[in-house]
């Protein structure tokens, strides 16, 4: 008993030293030094200011302005609503604003829940409101499922390539763009299935914007 | 439904055992002592470790030993995991606290010490808002090895038992523990961890980022060492995330490549041990049976889970959402969900990680269907004997095959005969009562979290009509099984402010869950050493006419039959009550 104690004991300090110190200091090292984008969380620069993560999503969202041209608030929090030049993220259930990257977080929507058919329902709301003056006789049930669904991260970089190209109408016409233009830039920022078989194809969101931003000469 | 739905699961369910069957073997020759192309370099260390801890590793354990050594040196781990938790600004000179993050509160700690302890990975709490650098690395990272180095020790254990032809030794197990780490998880865990972060798993120990975003707003990005846990997480099936979404969260399941990667990761040992086993009796069909049962049994979840989930939800119908298959969208029940992984990924990903006891997730599981619901549900009642955890999962499985060896018996009239070894009434009472602690830990702590109104402060207030039983029933049933996944709406820990002030932890979820978690480790452990220690001292007898094969298909569908039986007998009360009906009826509630 008191062997087992005494080796207990050291084997704990030791493993620790070992397996919670040196080891993750260890891949830290070689992944700064071999990786280091990937190891940092791929961020995006722009004129030397961060910008975002390639592969955390965001809310492309500007302030709602008042009758009297100032930015409306509710409980003291700016209002926001989409920004039309850009092409949206995915529904975020994170806490304090959609996207909200330090503190991740699930919908947990149950499946039989009137909860989420209300949730659901809002979404495919708004979406419509968004898009359907530029798709007219988009329908609720035309709109893709990851558009009215919230992603499991609430950080979901990518979109459904259904979910880009009903969107594409409003960007093009918004950035009085061809929509061959803004299709073709979709294609171009469209992620292929892992390996060729796994997952699904997505849209990367926020590479898209940027790209939209430098074809019309910065921030439009 | 997709063609390369379809095939993601088959292709999945090929390359795992093209790559188990040499990981089996390398195992069964580093337990036993063998040569292995590590040896040169590893020999070494190991001695000196030996040397450090001040063990001989020739010294031979009973089983009483043996279990001593593995309860005293747990309890050590929950000490000091404990200590470091409660003490997170303490280390804040180590430079690995850069957001400033205060302790939680005891009762949360209590509850994920347990979790880590016991190789469960429950979490209550959400790693980015409430956890410095430092208690990830020396603390939770640590016991991730640990739990999984004490599962598969204890798996070799009952592995020499049933092979020892003399005397009543099953080893020893600092070094069958020393062994696990240093030639089979550091190895898998630095090339894991470095595949990882080259496809964009976070590696990296800066403060947490502000990014100002091309619309004119911030946004704070949670940063960390996660690739080095994400390894080890998932290779020794512990499951707990650095970040909150787990596996959902781009920094920890970056790409759908990534996601078929860590699914490997979480399969690989617990496939690898049952051909270990096989190696290690000199019966390697009889491996084979077992392997092909599980499999089985794990391919029929996966594919009950990826219709389920295609189909789309009752809440989705409602509200005029169309879920089938489209050009440029696949379709089927999102929410909850990542695009990049889409339903196959996610449901396959889902069932990956409960059967065996990882419970990582990539998708919400309370936001599944409650047939895809199910599916989880039903591996964890059949108590993690479908591939499992590392170590847990074969000798929980192994307890079954017994039990359904001397049913055979029984069958045929024979004394029941197992690997040359005759079971009698000591045995087969132990691994009855070894199988059934897990089931009743489970069902007495659902059932009186159900009953009382402490306990159902914890179901979260969208989860309405079954929905709120589900949520429950799976967070004690997970924790009995030293799972962890969760109906995450279910808490145990109300944090209004990242960093933890104002925080409270709810007592009875954390202290239940808590003593669930152990009491379902510890119980099963104890029977399986003690079966392995009546096993040991036997003699063997050459298998004759009579004796039952357990190498063959016939044996291989009764053993099906032994553990659907014991699942369904035991759960089937409780699983009508939840997922059952939510996946019966379009009713919302």
């Amino acid at each position: 008993m008191k062997r087992d104690i005494l080796t207990s004991a050291i084997g704990i300090v030791g493993f620790t030293i070992l397996l919670g110190l040196v080891y993750p200091l260890l891949i830290t090292g070689v992944s700064q030094v071999a990786f280091p984008g990937e190891a940092n969380g791929q961020q995006i620069h722009l004129d030397g200011k961060l910008i975002g993560s390639k592969i955390i999503g965001q809310a492309f969202e500007v302030p709602v302005l008042g009758k009297n041209g100032r930015p409306q608030e509710k409980e003291g929090k700016p209002v926001l609503e989409p920004d039309r030049r850009y092409f949206q993220t995915r529904p975020s259930a994170t806490e304090a604003g959609p996207d909200n990257a330090a503190a991740s977080t699930f919908s947990n929507l149950g499946p039989n829940s009137k909860a989420t058919e209300e949730a659901i329902a809002e979404r495919i709301k708004a979406y419509l409101a968004l898009e359907k003056p530029y798709v007219p006789g988009l329908t609720p049930g035309q709109v893709p499922v990851d558009a009215a669904t919230a992603s499991g991260s609430g950080l979901d970089p990518e979109i459904s390539q259904a979910n880009a190209r009903v969107q594409a109408h409003r960007v093009a016409a918004v950035r009085r763009l061809p929509l061959s233009t803004v299709d073709g830039l979709v294609a171009s920022y469209t992620d292929a299935r892992g390996l060729g078989f796994s997952g699904e194809p997505g849209v990367n969101v926020l590479e898209l914007n940027l790209a939209l931003d430098r074809l019309q000469g910065g921030a439009g | 439904m997709t063609f390369a739905g379809w095939l993601t699961i088959v292709l999945f369910a090929v390359i795992l055992t093209a790559l188990a069957l040499p990981l089996g073997r390398y195992m069964a020759r580093v337990y036993t002592g063998e040569r292995v192309f590590l040896t040169p370099i590893l020999a070494g260390p190991e001695r000196l470790l030996y040397k450090i801890l001040r063990v001989d590793p020739n010294h031979e354990q009973h089983w009483k030993s043996y279990a001593k050594s593995v309860l005293v040196f747990s309890l050590a781990g929950w000490l000091a995991l404990y200590l470091i938790l409660r003490t997170q600004t303490l280390w804040d000179f180590t430079g690995l606290n850069p957001t400033g993050y205060h302790s939680g509160t005891w009762n949360v700690t209590f509850n994920t010490v347990s979790s880590f302890m016991t190789n469960t990975n429950w979490q209550y709490y959400s790693g980015e808002t409430t956890l410095s650098y430092f208690s990830q690395m020396a603390g939770l990272t640590v016991q991730n090895w640990l739990s999984a180095g004490v599962g598969i020790a204890v798996a070799i254990a009952l592995i020499r038992g049933i092979v020892g032809r003399s005397g009543k030794s099953l080893g020893n197990f600092w070094q069958d523990l020393v062994r696990t780490i240093l030639y089979v998880l550091s190895p898998l865990s630095a090339l894991a961890a470095l595949v990882l972060a080259s496809q964009g798993v976070l590696q990296s120990l800066s403060n947490y980022l502000t990014a100002h975003t091309i619309t004119g707003l911030t946004q704070k990005i949670a940063m960390g060492p996660v690739a080095s846990q994400e390894a080890i997480k998932l290779l020794g099936t512990n499951g707990g995330g650095f970040l909150n979404t787990n596996s959902a969260h781009p920094f920890e399941n970056p790409t759908a490549f990534t996601n078929l990667f860590e699914m490997l990761l979480v399969l690989i040992i617990p496939a690898a041990l049952i051909f270990t086993f096989g190696r290690m009796t000199g019966n390697r069909r009889h491996g084979y049976a077992i392997y092909g049962v599980v499999m089985a049994m794990f391919l029929a979840g996966a594919a009950v889970a990826y219709v389920a989930e295609a189909h789309g939800s009752p809440a989705q119908h409602a509200a005029g959402l169309h879920t089938q298959v489209i050009a440029g969208s696949g379709g089927g029940n999102m929410e909850g969900k990542e695009q990049r992984f889409g339903i196959a990924g996610s449901a396959l990903f889902d069932v990956v990680t409960t059967v065996t006891s990882c419970g990582a997730v990539n998708s919400a599981l309370e936001s599944f269907t409650g047939i895809g619901g199910a599916v989880p549900f039903a591996n964890l009642s059949a108590s993690e004997v479908i591939f499992g955890g590392v170590g847990t999962g074969l000798y929980s499985i192994l307890l079954y095959v017994l039990l359904a060896v001397f049913i055979g018996g029984l069958m045929v009239g024979r004394t029941p005969e197992w690997l040359g070894k005759k079971l009698e009434a000591r045995e087969i009472k132990l691994a009855g009562l070894g199988i059934l602690v897990t089931p009743l830990a489970a069902l007495f702590c659902t059932a009186l979290a159900t009953a009382s109104h402490a306990g159902r402060l914890s179901i979260s207030k969208a989860a309405t009509g079954p929905q709120g039983f589900s949520e429950t029933f799976y967070a004690y049933l997970s924790q009995a099984n030293n799972n962890g996944s969760a109906f995450a709406g279910y808490t145990g820990y109300v944090q209004p402010n990242a960093g933890n002030p104002g925080a409270h932890g709810i007592t009875f979820a954390d202290l239940l869950g808590g003593f669930d978690m152990m009491f379902a480790r510890y119980a099963p452990i104890l029977f399986v050493l003690a079966v392995a220690g009546a096993l040991a001292g036997k003699r063997v007898t050459p298998a004759g006419l009579g004796t039952m094969r357990t190498d063959n298909p016939t044996f291989a569908v009764l053993l099906s039959g032994v553990i659907v039986l014991v699942g369904a007998l035991t759960f089937f009360p409780a699983l009508l009550l939840g997922p059952i009906v939510q996946g019966l009826t379009s009713h919302l509630y």
